[in-house]
């Protein structure tokens, strides 16, 4: 039987993945697709949380997955800004390396 | 849902998630990276999150995914295939987050709730639409009006940041 413990490791298996290719990764485009994974990651485990508790009147609890939602939209509007920027630092660098943006590096 | 399907979404999604950091074309990660959304969707409507699987599906398969396509495109990234891997960080940053997964996986086996099955629904699917509307509405209406604000911030930032300074 599939249990509650299943859906939390394939959540910390995609968040690990999520996680090293942000550490791995030098691409920012690469880096961005890579936080949208540990976001999605994150997730699965609240939904599998909102279908596991079961409330008195057997219907999942909802609150869970209306945090779900207000994630989506957080992670769009944060894409399309992450995107906007990734494009202003093309067009002065002409690069979405994180090897050649070192102006702040100590 | 059987567990033969989940197995499959599971594995699914592992593997072309997975598949988002290995490739070094960018296009190919931005492919497997929709494939790898909509095996998600399949996982979260197998827990009967109809409505949370469809947005998913409409806003990250279709739409973010589209911006990331579309950004690759403009761009014309193709430099990133001839870099030299530097082995040695990768190995550094690859072991940082195998420690994290050792680290989550210890913690899920020590839960013991972990292990039970899920209850089962009464009645048949529910009307997710209208359970989670409500909620959204009744007790959680001020956060909705602050994540307009926010969608209505991130509209404005984009245009200002992508319009071309005047010389």
């Amino acid at each position: 039987m599939i249990t509650l413990g299943h859906y939390l490791l394939v959540s910390g298996v995609l968040f690990s993945i999520g996680f090293a290719g942000v550490m791995v990764r030098r691409n920012l485009i690469i880096i961005l697709m890579s936080l949208e994974l540990m976001l999605n990651a994150a997730n699965l485990s609240l939904v599998a949380f909102s279908r596991f508790r079961v409330d008195p009147n057997g219907l999942p609890n909802y609150n869970a997955q209306v945090f779900v939602f207000f994630i989506i939209t957080v992670a769009a509007a944060e894409v399309a800004v992450g995107l906007a920027i990734l494009v202003a630092l093309f067009r002065a660098r002409q690069t979405t390396d994180v090897k050649d943006i070192s102006a702040l590096k100590f | 849902m059987s567990p033969l399907l989940f197995w499959f979404f599971a594995l699914l999604t592992v593997i072309f998630g997975a598949a988002v950091v290995i490739n070094r074309n960018p296009v190919a990660s931005a492919l497997s990276l929709v494939v790898s959304f909509l095996g998600l969707a399949a996982l979260f409507m197998s827990l009967d999150a109809y409505f949370v699987g469809i947005i998913q599906v409409l806003v990250y398969a279709g739409a973010v995914m589209v911006l990331f396509l579309f950004l690759i495109m403009l761009l014309n990234l193709q430099v990133e295939e001839r870099r030299r891997i530097n082995w040695l960080a990768a190995a550094g940053g690859g072991g940082v987050a195998l420690i994290l997964l050792v680290q989550i996986v210890l913690t899920i086996g020590r839960f013991e709730t972990a292990r039970r099955t899920f209850p089962p629904l009464l009645g048949s699917t529910p009307d997710d639409v209208r359970n989670i509307g409500a909620a959204l509405f009744r007790n959680y209406n001020l956060p909705f009006q602050i994540i307009g604000v926010l969608v209505l911030v991130a509209t404005i930032g984009v245009v200002l940041l992508s319009k071309r300074e005047p010389r």
